[in-house]
């Protein structure tokens, strides 16, 4: 193709866009729409997947069958979105095992908040009502995304990502209402958790590389602070009505603005984290190669097993 | 010991009989009937199925979006096809 050709097509294409029509896998695209749509959305699943390891931490440890049940369901659900998401980013043809290997080798980024170690109970209270909550702000404006396969599975993900913030919500009252030490336990988790979930929104506005073209393909609807303001501003009321303190000495309502003002977030600590400083990164990756080295045997097998089935239907066959 | 990976299959979920089966989306698996297994866990968690079809990617053969003119335009200017190309005298009221 010349290069007014290409002009031309992207031209239609930014137009069709435009006009809120959904691009699907045979379309012609952009290059640059191609790799930042692998980019974007085989991070996503990336972090559904990892997302699983600092809960699955506490499955066996529940204080009860009903949050057993309910964790198990959680953790179930999310290797469902990574698998809807996995698929999704397939039809841009970047193959499963690619994204894997991206993974395993550090290549590809998943969200950074899942560096963090989960050191109480509360800490699935906590996750479920601020991580998923950030989460769900983030995902609800992709539903429209310009990407057909990926604005589909964001609507099967969101319809099911509700029933996770609120099991972690109802956890968190059950402990702010409970002993003192619960409470402690509950308020030093909302401690721990605010600012990796404030920083899980992406860096500010000024210092966001992608988010001008982003925003252009309909990849992104809001800007990471616009999101991050609407985040504080539904959340500090949930604390304020349990009883929990939002660790910030900054956050003050401000009548003017009709939101809160906040305090400044250590960028420092985010990036130490996304360069795979963070306390858990190490142990993160090493459960995720370590259960994928290990099932080797388990896929191999079953592949040869199908082989063989069907060996023996064609031999019947003749 | 074959390292070959498992192939993609496409999945058809029928939410509620007297429904179509509809597209959800697509899963790895060995043979068909993990693939419905796999099915069943990934996209009918929450009550979505009642029958599911699982088909290997491969066999699909999917028309190509540069052809639309030619597949779908002649279509768009037979407006006899619909039937409120024809005519009716005020007075017949249902036809």
């Amino acid at each position: 193709m010349s290069e007014d050709q290409i002009k031309n097509l992207e031209k239609e294409f930014e137009a069709r866009i435009a006009r809120d029509e959904k691009i699907e896998p045979k379309d012609w695209m952009p290059e640059k729409y191609r790799q930042t749509h692998i980019r974007q959305m085989s991070q996503h699943a990336h972090s559904e997947i990892i997302g699983m390891l600092p809960e699955g931490n506490w499955i066996t440890r529940a204080p009860s069958l009903r949050r057993k049940v309910a964790l198990l369901a959680k953790v179930q659900d999310e290797a469902g979105h990574g698998l809807y998401l996995y698929s999704a980013t397939e039809t841009l043809g970047i193959s499963r095992d690619q994204m894997y290997e991206q993974l395993h080798t550090g290549k590809a980024k998943y969200s950074s908040i899942f560096n963090y170690p989960t050191l109480t109970w509360a800490d699935m209270g906590a996750i479920g009502w601020l991580v998923d909550g950030a989460a769900i702000i983030n995902q609800v404006p992709l539903c429209n995304t310009s990407y057909g396969p990926y604005a589909r599975a964001m609507i099967r993900v969101c319809k099911e990502e509700s029933f996770h913030q609120r099991q972690g919500y109802e956890i968190m009252i059950k402990l702010a209402n409970g002993t003192p030490e619960q409470k402690e336990m509950a308020q030093d988790a909302l401690n721990r958790w605010w600012w990796p979930s404030l920083m899980m929104l992406g860096p500010t506005d000024d210092k966001s590389v992608h988010t001008a073209q982003s925003m252009k393909w309909k990849l992104k609807r809001k800007t990471n602070d616009e999101l991050r303001q609407q985040f504080i501003d539904q959340t500090v009321p949930q604390a304020d009505l349990i009883g929990l303190t939002v660790p910030d000495p900054d956050l003050k309502w401000n009548e003017e603005r009709g939101s809160y003002d906040f305090g400044e977030i250590d960028w420092d600590e985010f990036w130490q984290v996304v360069k795979g400083h963070g306390p858990m990164n190490k142990a993160r990756m090493k459960a995720r190669v370590g259960a994928w080295e290990r099932g080797q045997w388990v896929r191999d097998a079953a592949m040869a097993h199908a082989e063989k089935k069907e060996e023996r239907k064609q031999k019947q066959a003749v | 010991m074959s390292t070959k990976n498992w192939p993609l299959w496409e999945i058809f979920v029928r939410s509620k009989n007297g429904l179509e089966h509809r597209h959800c989306g697509s899963l790895h698996a060995s043979d068909a009937e993990m693939a419905l297994e796999n099915a069943r866990d990934v996209y009918t968690r929450r009550n979505e199925g009642v029958s599911i079809w699982v088909v290997e990617s491969k066999h699909i053969t999917a028309s190509n979006p540069e052809n639309n003119g030619e597949l779908f335009e002649p279509a768009q200017d037979k407006v006899y096809r619909h039937p409120t190309f024809y005519d009716l005298p005020d007075e017949v009221k249902h036809m």
